[in-house]
């Protein structure tokens, strides 16, 4: 695959607002075919970086292109299909009206009760956009962005803000675009998420491209749980448990980093009868890579550029 | 490409505004309320100058209907839209530019025709508003043709104002320069202050470009024209420099 007419990649951008810097020198590249999650915590210039690659934002460094051209030539936007965050969208017009509408930009739609279908909004399709419920109203988006059958496919947090059954009803809505041979590249603060959809995972953090590779790669050096308990053993009876990463004490709370919670709450149970569990939570993505940013050379700019 | 575009925009532009209170009940009901209060509840068949109060007042009130359809329109919608992102989804899409545009200036348009062919009805049915067929058809083309350069400026408010002022700020130009143009009273019973100062108001050129098809208005049609396309020109430079470096900045 040549590069250079990848469906969608960012070079070298830089993006600053001010003395914040959003980007710096981040280059990614969704590759044809592919599904990319751009990994991120809120905040990292996530929505910046799919800007960017939208032609909306102009990098203050470094270049952006979608099939290797400008983004903003109609041609490519007639090959694109985007899904953004947006506060409003027009509400007195119906879901088939909203639909046909976009499907009019794009040489070659799909017809609309096949949009209609793979969105999920079949029986929707008269009811006004202002009448519909958040997770309808994210299907509508995800319509627009599908109805012109684009190549590329770039979401900005689909499923952000929605209740766990329409969660897993756009990831299904996804995985069936994708189905078609289509490049998705979509963003996320969910390495779950990422993890399901995705191919290959780039991790941005605090403007910087952190971590980049399979999913499975990611979700290994990423992934984990963190158990806050109290507990009279010492740092170095829970280093001695298997798949525990970290300890860490603040008073008398515990905070263990494991890959394997259960079979550590098990061990914990029975080594120590004064334990008390008190809560298990996902590791947040920045404790996995806080690491690396803060070795590397960048660090006073990064604490700077947390945008 | 760009014809198709255009025409399946506007008519979801036009559906969209049909359906929204907010925007048909004060574009419509106000001009035509005005005017029956004004126009012909209150002595239609006085003189004003050559012509009678009702014949008079059909065109400075369609004036006042055309410029609202625009200004609010335009105005208040591209205020709405870009405040709240939607306009960042049209970028981001094959949408070609011109065809928003166009969309909503046509849309403009079919509300500014409806108001004033509603007046019109208004006018000769309770008015005794008498004009020859050409006459009609020019009026009625000076105000419609007339909503562009309100579009303009429209277009220049919404490219500036947020999502929540852009009605008050709308308001706050349109209903001054209404009045101070002689679209509700006539320019001549107004105190002479407002009269010098009503030829620096764009409504003052469509009022009287809308009075001199009924032979009845000040100075020439080709100035008003011409005065009218220089706003229209200063509007779109005003709406150009206000989205320039637009990035997506939103409000809730």
């Amino acid at each position: 695959m040549d590069d250079h007419d990848a469906p969608a990649r960012l070079s070298g951008v830089t993006k600053r607002y001010g003395t914040i810097t959003a980007l710096h020198e981040v280059a990614l590249t969704l590759r044809a075919g592919e599904t990319l999650a751009l990994l991120g915590p809120n905040g990292a210039g996530k929505t910046t970086a799919i800007r960017t690659l939208l032609g909306i934002i102009t990098p203050d460094a470094g270049t952006a292109t979608l099939f290797g051209r400008d983004p903003r030539s109609p041609r490519n936007r007639a090959r694109t299909g985007a899904m953004l965050q947006v506060a409003g969208v027009p509400a007195t017009l119906t879901v088939s009206e909203h639909v046909r509408l976009f499907a009019s930009y794009y040489p070659r739609p799909l017809p609309l009760a096949e949009t209609l279908a793979i969105a999920g909004l079949r029986g929707l399709e008269h009811r006004l956009y202002g009448e519909l419920s958040g997770g309808q109203r994210q299907r509508v988006a995800f319509a627009l962005a599908i109805c012109g059958d684009p190549d590329a496919l770039i979401l900005d947090e689909p499923t952000s803000a929605l209740d766990v059954e329409s969660r897993l009803a756009l990831w299904a809505q996804i995985r069936a675009y994708v189905a078609r041979g289509r490049s998705v590249l979509l963003t996320t603060h969910d390495l779950a998420e990422a993890d399901a959809l995705a191919d290959r995972i780039v991790v941005l953090l605090a403007g910087q491209v952190v971590a980049e590779g399979s999913s499975s790669a990611i979700k290994a050096r990423a992934g984990g749980t963190i158990v806050r308990c109290s507990t009279g053993l010492s740092v170095d009876q829970l280093h001695a448990i298997p798949d525990v990463d970290a300890v860490s004490r603040d008073g008398n709370v515990v905070r263990i980093t494991t890959r394997a919670a259960d079979s550590l709450v098990r061990a914990l149970y029975v080594q120590d009868p004064s334990f008390a569990l008190i809560d298990v939570t996902a590791r947040p993505l920045e404790d996995a890579f806080l690491a690396l940013t803060q070795s590397s050379a960048n660090h006073a700019e990064l604490l700077g550029g947390a945008a | 490409m760009i014809a198709r575009i255009t025409f399946a925009e506007t008519r979801a532009e036009l559906t969209k505004q049909t359906r929204l209170p907010a925007y048909v009940i004060p574009t419509l009901a106000f001009p035509l309320a005005f005017y029956a209060f004004f126009g012909l509840a209150m002595g239609a068949s006085r003189g004003v100058g050559a012509t009678t109060v009702a014949t008079y007042l059909l065109a400075t009130y369609g004036a006042f209907g055309v410029v609202g359809c625009a200004l609010f329109g335009f105005g208040v919608s591209v205020a709405v839209e870009r405040g709240q992102g939607w306009l960042l989804v049209k970028r981001a899409s094959p949408m070609p530019p011109i065809a928003y545009v166009l969309a909503k200036m046509f849309t403009a348009m079919a509300f500014a025709a409806t108001v004033v062919v509603l007046l019109c009805v208004l006018g000769a049915a309770f008015g005794g508003v008498r004009l020859a067929p050409v006459t009609w058809t020019e009026l009625v083309l000076a105000l419609v043709l007339g909503a562009i350069p309100f579009c303009a400026l429209g277009l220049a408010i919404g490219s500036v104002a947020g999502p929540n002022s852009a009605p008050a700020l709308v308001n706050l130009v349109y209903l001054p320069m209404s009045f101070a143009s002689g679209l509700w009273i006539p320019i001549e019973m107004l105190p002479p202050a407002v009269a010098h100062v009503a030829p620096f108001l764009p409504t003052y050129h469509l009022g009287q470009l809308a009075l001199g098809t009924l032979g009845a208005g000040h100075g020439s049609a080709l100035t008003h024209v011409a005065v009218l396309a220089a706003w229209a020109v200063a509007g779109v430079a005003a709406a150009a420099y206000g989205l320039r470096g637009d990035e997506g900045r939103t409000y809730g």
